[in-house]
């Protein structure tokens, strides 16, 4: 249970996807302008990640690894998070038009993130099994919806800001993200895997 | 044992079978069913998702029709005759909405004197960027073409370093009026013929010494208007289109040509 646990807590903060790992940068940047829409896709991350996790898991425990196919792990990770995405935002416009709404674009969207397709790979890395692959597709989805709130929180007060000409736009985020990054830096050993 | 390539062959292919049929099953019995008067709409709209309407896109703009959000007349490109058959399906009234094209307020469009070379991205937006642009007037259209990029029917072309707009094509859909960096675009109604092509808000003197064609803020037009449809605001001549007559006394009067009628 411990275990389980530290696996959720170092996901979020101290291997934080984004701003530890550096994956996903893509959305980081460019869905963090407005903390609703980073909510948006917070959640859609969230959900998208812990099934992917458990799926793929699955998949490999259950198919590749007993024929012994390993080698067709990634083109395998991406076939099956790319209709897993497809078939979840079949279901979700049918039995909850609200939430489909409210995910919107970024559910298709976050198909072909790396974050995804990295969070698989490293699942098979650690040798998780399908509990702690859960646990830790979920903590990865929190921890990416929780440095894109950060983001957006700070790119929404930078907006009003008095940021030098030279460094206005890209440039003053992408100084923001490194600052930021340093400072989740600041959680590495808290829990030691 | 098979060898791995065989294998692989059956495994990957039997998944993306797995998927693909679980996807084609999924789709026929649980995606919800579009409403056919949307499909109707559908068919009318021009199907250009320009998004003037302030709908996602065309389909965006039926579904709004449907759930009553959007009215009847709210696509600019279709104008009147798309207006009356969508009213039709929907089985409303409909109140036509007078038909606008895009101008630009500006004599030389384009081809206006500059104060620099300037050599970088051929567009207007980077070049407003520098120093506001490379002409000597800071309200003159740059000419680099955005506003062609940006047309989504093909109405707005570059024939010899001028910017032209096809009004015939020009449906009035304001996509380069919110593109343009120097907001030199208008959109005016069609029906009118007497435009004031300049934009700047410059004072006389400073008009005169770079643009002979521009407006200096004179006043004369506002005087020599019977129907007082000329207002003069930032040095600059404004006509409001709902008194113009065409009658052409100002265009007559107007010492530096600025202000132009088209139809004769």
């Amino acid at each position: 249970m411990l275990h389980l646990f530290v696996i959720f807590l170092s996901a979020i903060l101290v291997n934080n996807f984004v701003l530890t790992r550096f994956l996903g940068i893509c959305p980081f940047l460019g869905v963090s302008r407005r903390v609703e829409t980073a909510l948006g896709m917070g959640m859609a991350v969230i959900f998208v990640m812990t099934l992917a996790s458990l799926v793929t898991n699955l998949i490999y425990n259950l198919v590749l690894v007993p024929l012994n196919l390993l080698f067709l792990h990634i083109i395998t990770f991406i076939l099956v998070i790319a209709s897993l995405v497809q078939l979840v935002e079949i279901v979700l416009e049918k039995i909850s038009p609200a939430l489909y709404r409210a995910l919107g674009i970024y559910l298709p969207l976050i198909t072909t993130n790396c974050a995804i397709l990295g969070l698989a790979l490293l699942n098979v890395i650690k040798g998780h099994n399908a509990i702690q692959a859960i646990f830790f597709g979920l903590g990865a989805g929190i921890g990416f919806a929780l440095a894109l709130l950060i983001m957006a929180g700070i790119r929404e007060r930078l907006e009003l800001a008095d940021v030098p000409v030279a460094l206005q736009g890209a440039a003053i985020t992408l100084i923001t993200a490194g600052l930021l990054s340093l400072a989740f830096m600041g959680f590495s050993g808290l829990v030691k895997l | 044992m098979l060898n791995p390539i065989t294998l692989s062959i059956i495994v990957l292919g039997g998944l993306g079978l797995l998927a693909g049929s679980g996807l084609a099953y999924a789709s026929k019995k649980l995606v919800s069913k579009i409403d056919p008067k949307v499909e109707a709409i559908l068919e009318i709209l021009p199907g250009a998702n320009c998004g003037a309407c302030g709908f996602a896109g065309c389909s965006g703009f039926a579904k709004a029709l449907i759930e009553e959000r959007a009215q009847a007349n709210g696509c600019i490109p279709g104008g009147e005759g798309v207006a009356n058959q969508v009213a039709s399906i929907l089985g409303v009234e409909v109140e036509v909405r007078e038909k606008r094209i895009a101008k630009i307020l500006c004599y030389h469009r384009g081809a206006s004197q500059t104060q620099f070379d300037y050599r970088g991205l051929e567009s207007c937006r980077a070049a407003a960027l520098l120093f506001g642009g490379n002409k000597a007037c800071l309200y003159s259209c740059l000419g680099l073409g955005d506003c062609i990029l940006a047309c989504p029917f093909g109405a707005i072309t570059l024939i010899k370093g001028k910017i032209e707009i096809n009004e015939e094509r020009c449906t009035g859909c304001g996509k380069c009026v919110s593109i343009c960096p120097k907001g030199v675009i208008a959109l005016v109604p069609e029906e009118k013929g007497v435009h004031v092509l300049c934009n700047s808000k410059d004072k006389g003197a400073i008009v005169r010494k770079i643009c002979k064609e521009g407006c200096i803020g004179c006043g004369i037009c506002v005087k020599v208007c019977p129907e007082k449809a000329i207002t003069l605001k930032d040095n600059l001549a404004h006509i409001d289109y709902g008194k113009c007559t065409e009658c052409g006394a100002c265009v007559e009067k107007c010492p530096t040509h600025a202000i132009e009628m088209v139809n004769g």
